[in-house]
């Protein structure tokens, strides 16, 4: 129960360990501890972040797809009416062949017809004058009448 | 063993292990024979009775005190510095997990009581509060345990807990004292500080002694209860472990249970509140009005 020299050791010793705490344990504890409360922090704000992130994708997603949907339908729009254009237009197309085609055919026929014609005049040409030969019993100087017998069959 | 009786089993219990300066010419009486032999010149030895601890004066060691309190402080560095060399900022270990928590309760004093901008005041209050903790702690090991080792190396007295030594609490007391005149000095200069002794409470020229006295009494009282207050509860509590340990040994433990199972909240309670205490009183330090 004596105050005496103790007192002061007691003291120093008080006095080194404070500089020893303040210098070598208080420094890393809470720098650790401040870090740590960092990173929580940055983990929460992050993870907030994310679920924004999330939910603004989704809408964005959603908006795509309705958007492929509208796309979608124009172009399934467009391919039919283009399809029946095309239609419309091999429709048009046939018609236009076939007429070709009857007319085509009809100029044959009206070519044949004008060489019938022709071969057959000549025929009747060479048997008139065969039956005038015959009639006169003579023989027609093919060139002395040959204007007379064309003027004939011009007219046939 | 000079234990004969309750009284001198319980003085025998509260007697330091002194090693002290005596003079020449001394007279020790042995306390075994009470041969008397005289000091033929001035030296220092161990002190064999309380009366030669007394008269030892002021020139004196308290070794237990000294020894239990240092080897405290050591034992608390050595745990937070590990741990500090090693913390990380990931997941805490269970040793780091325990010092940190401490550092919370620590940093929560400070915030709730300190004031200013002082980067020394947690880690002082950290310091003074795992450090009380562990020599208020030293308490809950039975008082025959230690001194009885002790006595068989041949020691006499020994006392292990620092802080039932008023030695132990006023040198802690006294640096924190040193703090707040220095701090008092450094915010405010000294005409500042000498200005808050002098115009407080009552602000007239006519009134500077009496705002001296009243203040410079205030200001001694600060260290003075720090001091008293964690000797008084601890050597309080000592003393009646020392009344429980004289009963017989078959129904000591009935009181002596309940009374360590309080202590624990004491223990913890006065680290707290000399820590808590300190702290404001260093916060007013650094207020400047």
């Amino acid at each position: 129960m004596n105050i005496n020299l103790t007192l002061i050791g007691q003291a120093i010793a008080f006095a080194i360990f404070v500089w020893f705490c303040v210098k070598f344990v208080w420094p890393p504890i809470t720098a650790a501890m401040e870090a740590r409360q960092k990173k929580i922090a940055d983990g929460l704000s992050a993870a907030d972040r994310a679920s924004l992130d999330l939910e603004l994708a989704q809408e964005k997603a959603s908006k795509e797809l309705q958007k492929a949907k509208q796309e979608a339908a124009v172009l399934i729009d467009q391919a039919n009416k283009r399809a029946a254009q095309i239609v419309e237009a091999s429709k048009d197309d046939a018609r236009k062949e076939g007429d070709k085609l009857i007319e085509q055919a009809r100029a044959e026929i009206q070519q044949e017809r004008v060489q019938a014609r022709d071969a057959l005049r000549k025929e009747v040409a060479v048997l008139a004058i065969a039956g005038a030969e015959k009639i006169l019993e003579t023989s027609v100087d093919a060139k002395a009448h040959s204007e007379m017998l064309d003027k004939l069959a011009a007219e046939l | 063993m000079a234990a004969d009786t309750p009284v001198e089993y319980i003085q025998h219990h509260l007697q330091n292990l002194t090693y002290g300066k005596l003079p020449a010419g001394y007279e020790r009486v042995d306390p075994y024979t009470n041969d008397v032999t005289v000091m033929q010149e001035a030296g220092w030895t161990f002190a064999r009775t309380s009366a030669e601890a007394t008269d030892m004066g002021f020139m004196a060691f308290h070794v237990d005190t000294l020894g239990w309190s240092i080897f405290m402080g050591i034992l608390f560095l050595t745990i937070f510095r590990l741990v500090a060399r090693k913390a990380t900022s990931g997941v805490p270990g269970g040793m780091q997990n325990v010092v940190e928590m401490t550092v919370e309760f620590v940093q929560t004093i400070v915030r709730d009581g300190f004031h200013g901008r002082n980067p020394v005041i947690a880690p002082l209050a950290l310091t003074m509060f795992v450090w009380i903790f562990l020599m208020n702690s030293l308490k809950l090991i039975p008082v025959d345990f230690i001194p009885q080792i002790a006595h068989a190396l041949g020691l006499g007295y020994f006392k292990i807990v620092p802080t039932t030594d008023p030695n132990g609490t006023f040198g802690i007391s006294i640096g924190v004292f040193i703090l707040i005149i220095f701090y008092s000095i450094k915010v405010k200069g000294l005409g500042g500080f000498g200005k808050e002794l002098s115009f407080t409470p009552f602000n007239h020229w006519a009134l500077i002694p009496f705002n001296l006295v009243l203040e410079i009494i205030g200001l001694l009282t600060k260290p003075l209860s720090l001091a008293l207050r964690l000797f008084g509860n601890m050597y309080a509590g000592e003393v009646v472990f020392i009344l429980i340990a004289i009963l017989p040994f078959w129904v000591q433990w009935t009181l002596n249970v309940p009374w360590a199972i309080f202590h624990i909240l004491v223990i913890t309670l006065q680290a707290f509140i000399f820590t808590t205490l300190a702290v404001v009183y260093l916060s007013q330090a650094h207020e400047d009005h």
